[in-house]
């Protein structure tokens, strides 16, 4: 049985890293609910869950069958892919290298789509289409991120009660605001997940190959602050380097 | 069509958006995982290639985007 610390940080993980994914998805469904009406939206995002719903019940199954060491370094080395991807970005655009994802430009954005769209005759379609293609993608991701940091320590239902957890919070703050999430600190959120995300492949690569962590999980911990010290290293170097171009023009 | 097409650039790119940083993560990975099979490399030293390979290209990736 897994210690509470290794609990705790699957169920943050996961509810940290389903916020971010929820937050957008809800986006583009409210674009869609707004501009087109709810019953394109909730079509199309009904049936990108149930596509979902259909591939874990069909695939989720199969992961049992595969030998654990080998589900550890899979999953592990998915994850180091995905974490690094996550953290790189977000230390980009904690540096201001990348521009941060606005909620509001991408509701912007996709409400202008819809609206070119209108007098087109699958417009309602469409509309859907937008929907459907944002829960799936979204989805999908929450779906690999829960069965990423649950399934190699048989936690799968505490990292999907985390994203469940999260599903509803934003849903139901999204029902009362009306509009899109932009407040949520998602830039910082991506950051601690992609600290976390890391940290899990990490763990689990090592395992994978068969490698015993010194402290066994609690190594986790460890790696979590090894892991986001460096991150805070990095995006230090990153903004001095910004900085010496300009301190070479004052002089 | 189009939303296949979509759905499978976004699977990959869940993974991969850096070629380098994803390129160098599958090395460090395939390397560490061979010399702890076929080397029989200390836990302590596989654990630790491990972590501070990926911090190290961490940093290679993140430093060599902010310098473009």
């Amino acid at each position: 049985m897994a210690d509470l610390s290794t609990i705790l940080s699957t169920v943050t993980a996961a509810f940290l890293a389903s916020v971010v994914e929820v937050v957008e998805a809800f986006t583009i469904i409210l674009a869609v609910g707004l501009t087109r009406g709810w019953r394109p939206a909730f079509i199309g995002s009904g049936l990108a869950l149930g596509l979902l719903l259909v591939l874990v019940l069909v695939f989720g199954p199969l992961l049992t069958l595969v030998p654990i060491h080998l589900v550890q370094f899979l999953v592990g080395s998915l994850l180091i892919l995905f974490g690094m991807r996550w953290l790189r970005k977000a230390i980009l655009r904690s540096a201001g290298i990348i521009a941060l994802h606005d909620e509001e430009k991408a509701f912007a954005s996709e409400t202008a789509q819809l609206a070119r769209q209108k007098d087109e005759r699958r417009a309602d379609y469409l509309a859907g289409l937008a929907a459907f293609k944002a829960v799936l993608l979204e989805g999908a991701e929450v779906i690999f991120i829960v069965i990423a940091v649950g399934a190699t320590r048989g936690l799968t239902l505490y990292a999907g009660l985390g994203a469940l957890a999260a599903l509803i919070l934003v849903m139901l703050i999204g029902l009362i605001v009306h509009r899109p999430l932009s407040a949520v600190p998602e830039n910082t959120l991506k950051f601690v997940v992609g600290i976390m995300l890391t940290s899990f492949g990490i763990f689990w690569t090592a395992e994978g190959v068969g490698a015993d962590w010194p402290g066994a999980d609690l190594a986790l911990l460890a790696i979590f602050a090894i892991v986001a010290g460096a991150a805070g290293v990095i995006l230090g170097a990153i903004r001095r380097l910004q900085a010496k171009p300009l301190a070479g023009a004052k002089s | 069509m189009k939303v296949l097409r979509t759905i499978v650039d976004e699977t990959i790119g869940m993974f991969i958006d850096d070629g380098s940083l994803a390129l160098f993560a599958a090395i460090l990975i395939a390397g560490v995982a061979l010399a702890a099979k076929l080397l029989a490399m200390p836990d302590l030293l596989v654990c630790g290639t491990l972590l501070l390979g990926c911090i190290a290209i961490l940093a290679y990736s993140a430093i060599r985007a902010a310098r473009r």
